[in-house]
């Protein structure tokens, strides 16, 4: 039997717009992107330039420090722009795609008889190795490393987050192949960490994996929280992490030999008119999804969750680990008063509004910062929503002061940004606990490598 | 509404760098985000917010204080009619005492957040809501007769030298208004303490009724005149001499609850609070006297009586000042009722004790946080060293 782990603390934002689960088909995008900034720490070297035709698999950037860290195209077609922001910091790569979707060939056929050096170079090379990310720091892995165990969160806690259920209950047989190729990178286990409260998930079937189920409030679905209960990270340990859909990329691999990331994402949120689930592909534009689905006035597109997802435009593109696209109003506007009426209708943590009444209401929240950024002045609020053995407050103002010992001594190898997410969420003084964080994590890359 | 904000918004860029009144910017900011919540949008990290915020959490302490805020002007009419020898109605009562607190109210405001805005302006920050708070217990906790011109005066040193110099709110070791009080307490002593200044115009003399006493129970306590106490329910309601907003423990507690109901303020301090002052109690019952009738006093009424709820309730669970840490709080808000009821019944200097052991233990409390973080520590290593 599988172990049960229940979480106490957490929140459970609910929203209005979660996605039906039926699954739609859209004309597919023109546009797709690899947006080097959801690689935090990441220095991208370019191997193409504007106007270069690719296949999907051709390697588009990489890593100038790790140099077989390849970033491969989602399709075939001709790299059509690359953006860049401040300091020509490159911000996105994008391929117009010529709709013929042709592959590069890689290595294909049973991980079982394959070594682990043949199974981390067909990885590298096709492309789909940055899906892989290490603890500490939420990077991707290393391929110099061994690690101690590779997790996958098989459910998503967040805010509107995707069913793991539904997106992969057909897609079940290359999910085992690549589990079965993921076992090799490692000499201990991997963990498959499911959702207790499900009892009927496909997910139970998978073999060769230790399955441990997770009840409770979000962050319950949140691989850090997870590994925190099952084996914590201590000083010098690697763990690797990898979400479930692109393990499936993984087993396709091995199936086929071609780096194909045809993903499921869902589209949800209160501004969305019929969210539902979407057959799309890593970095494609989400133009053709929320062009004629979306309810008039000004919206903010994330791809991810509300917690930590990333802004996008209109017509930006799908993240790189994202299999969500929420779409909430702007908050840019003006309440009189709004700190001192009753806030009927309004959702807070604090019981000084009314929505906790209503445990099962969903509401509507939009992206207003209700207030101004203060010092740390209530105490208690992050340790309600923080189900680590780990004291929050005085990790950020270790973060802070840039105590690289103290930061360490309270525990910056567990967490990254996703497992504080509600304290920043919850927070009275507005703190900015997730940027605070990085800034924490980059510190500690930098000084300790 | 939308002809204010256009009003705002008209006035507005005079406010910003280089406008004509720049150097009133922070002012300008506070009195915007006091009429409108901001129409800032979030930019990174959680794209969104708990409505929840600065203002809201303090003003629901201003409202927690209200109960205590109306007994205590009803109260101050009550006490000087009982010592002038009149009778007034409930209205009337409440009436004088309105007009004698207003003043005060209004001097600790206006000084307090003077300053607010002098530092929010130097230092180009937003101005802090946490005075709010500070700006309403002060009044509450000074006597009645005590001259305005020393409410502005403590009030600034409490804002400069308790708060400021820290940084602001957020960033103080000791409570402000606390800060405020003991500077009343040490540098005008005939002020703040004595027989005569607890209730309106006693001071002056006339008109007094002969041979009425404006003691406070503690002080009587103090001196041995245990007959002289007030039945336990007048202490409980509040019936009592003392400062504006601490002799009513029931108007109190209606405030106590209203914290604990939105959660803004700790129980667990508060419940540790009290349960120190019991036991403190109980053990000087232990060791009670003939020669020491105070000590005998039985432990629930050292509850009821002086600062005591007023202080555990409002004062002590002042999150900067209190300890930070979950345990810490439990620890925190014990010792310090403890020693509110140690230094109440065996200091002979000072008839009331809980200023004391809370700017104490305000004090202690990063020490107390440290060695509960120190705890998390070893445990972590602890775990590191078993798993290799």
């Amino acid at each position: 039997m599988s172990k049960t782990i229940k979480i106490r603390k957490g929140l459970d934002i609910k929203l209005k717009g979660k996605a039906e689960k039926t699954l739609q088909t859209v004309e597919q995008s023109d546009f797709y992107a690899i947006k080097p900034t959801d690689f935090p720490g990441l220095t991208p070297k370019m191997d193409v330039k504007v106007g270069d035709e690719v296949k999907a698999g051709s390697p588009l950037f990489h890593d100038k420090y790790k140099e077989n860290v390849l970033f491969t195209s989602p399709v075939s077609g001709k790299v059509s722009a690359i953006n860049r922001g401040e300091r020509r910091r490159i911000l996105e790569i994008v391929v117009e795609a010529d709709g013929k979707q042709e592959f590069e060939a890689f290595t294909h056929g049973d991980a079982g008889t394959m070594s682990r050096e043949q199974i981390k170079d067909n990885l590298l090379k096709s492309g789909l190795w940055p899906f892989i990310r290490q603890r500490p720091y939420g990077i991707v892995a290393n391929p110099a490393d061994v690690p101690k165990s590779i997790h996958i969160s098989g459910f998503d806690s967040a805010p509107l987050a995707p069913d793991m259920d539904f997106i992969l209950q057909n897609q079940m047989s290359e999910f085992q192949k690549g589990i079965d190729a993921l076992a090799k990178l490692t000499d201990g286990k991997v963990h498959l960490n499911l959702n207790g409260e499900n009892t009927a998930s496909p997910l139970k079937k998978t073999n060769a994996v230790e399955q441990t189920l997770f009840e409770g409030p979000h962050p319950a679905g949140n691989v850090g929280i997870q590994i925190h209960h099952i084996e914590p990270i201590n000083k010098g340990d690697i763990v690797w992490y990898i979400n479930p859909q692109d393990v499936v990329f993984v087993g396709r691999l091995f199936e086929t030999g071609h780096y194909n990331v045809e993903r499921i994402v869902a589209l949800a949120g209160s501004e969305v008119t019929k969210p539902q689930y979407y057959r799309t592909m890593m970095g494609a534009s989400i133009e053709p999804l929320v062009s004629k689905n979306v309810a008039d006035g000004d919206l903010r597109y994330i791809s991810g969750n509300v917690l930590t997802g990333t802004h996008i435009p209109k017509n930006g593109f799908i993240g790189f680990y994202d299999s969500l696209i929420t779409v909430i109003p702007e908050g840019n506007y003006y309440e009189m008063f709004g700190w001192a009426l009753p806030g009927i209708g309004k959702y807070s943590t604090s019981r000084s509004f009314f929505s906790w009444l209503t445990p099962n209401k969903e509401f509507k929240v939009d992206s207003n910062f209700h207030g101004g950024e203060r010092a740390f002045v209530m105490s208690g609020e992050y340790d309600k929503v923080f189900p680590m053995d780990i004291l929050p407050v005085p990790l950020i103002k270790a973060i802070l002061a840039e105590d690289i010992d103290k930061m360490e001594q309270l525990g910056i190898y567990e967490v990254i940004e996703e497992d504080m997410a509600l304290c920043e969420f919850v927070c009275t003084s507005k703190i900015e606990v997730q940027s605070i964080l990085r800034k924490g994590l980059e510190l500690m890359i930098k000084e300790l490598g | 509404m939308n002809g204010l904000r256009k009003l705002v918004d008209n006035i507005k860029p005079n406010f910003e760098k280089g406008g004509k009144f720049e150097k009133l910017h922070s002012t300008f900011e506070a009195f915007e985000t006091f009429l409108f919540v901001p129409n800032k949008v979030t930019f990174k990290g959680s794209h969104i917010r708990d409505n929840m915020d600065m203002k809201r959490a303090m003003s629901v302490v201003v409202m927690a204080l209200i109960p205590a805020l109306l007994f205590g002007m009803w109260n101050t009419g009550y006490q000087h009619a009982l010592s002038t020898g009149q009778e007034y109605t409930l209205m009337e009562a409440f009436w004088f005492g309105f007009l004698k607190i207003l003043p005060i109210i209004i001097v600790s405001y206006v000084a307090g957040l003077g300053v607010e805005f002098i530092f929010a302006q130097i230092r180009h920050h937003e101005v802090n809501e946490g005075f709010l708070v500070s700006g309403m217990l002060i009044p509450l906790i000074v006597p009645v007769d005590v001259p305005l011109w020393m409410v502005a005066v403590a009030t600034i040193f409490a804002v400069v030298i308790g708060k400021e110099v820290f940084g602001g709110t957020g960033m103080n070791i000791v409570n402000p208004a606390l800060t405020a009080r003991a500077f009343l307490f040490f540098a005008y002593p005939s002020h703040m303490s004595g027989d005569k200044v607890w209730i309106e115009g006693m001071a002056g003399g006339e008109g007094i009724v002969d041979g009425f006493s404006g003691a406070t129970p503690l002080a009587n306590a103090a001196s041995g005149l245990m007959d002289k106490l007030p039945s336990t329910w007048d202490m409980f309601l509040g019936i009592i001499p003392g400062s504006i907003g601490e002799t009513s423990t029931l108007a109190i507690l209606l405030g106590a609850i209203f914290l604990l109901y939105t959660g803004v303020g700790s129980w667990k301090i508060m419940l540790s609070f009290f349960a120190g002052g019991l036991a403190m109690g109980l053990i000087l019952n232990g060791f009670a006297t003939d020669t020491n009738p105070y000590m005998a006093l039985p432990a629930y009424q050292h509850l009821l009586l002086g600062g005591f709820a007023f202080g555990g309730i409002f004062m002590a669970t002042d999150p900067v000042t209190a300890a930070q840490t979950e345990r810490g709080k439990w620890i925190y808000g014990f010792l310090t009722g403890f020693i509110a009821i140690l230094v109440r019944v065996l200091n002979p200097a000072y008839p009331e004790g809980v200023m004391l052991a809370i700017l104490l233990m305000n004090v202690f409390a990063p020490l107390i946080d440290y060695y509960i973080i120190q705890g998390n520590i070893k445990r972590r290593l602890k775990r590191a060293k078993v798993a290799a």
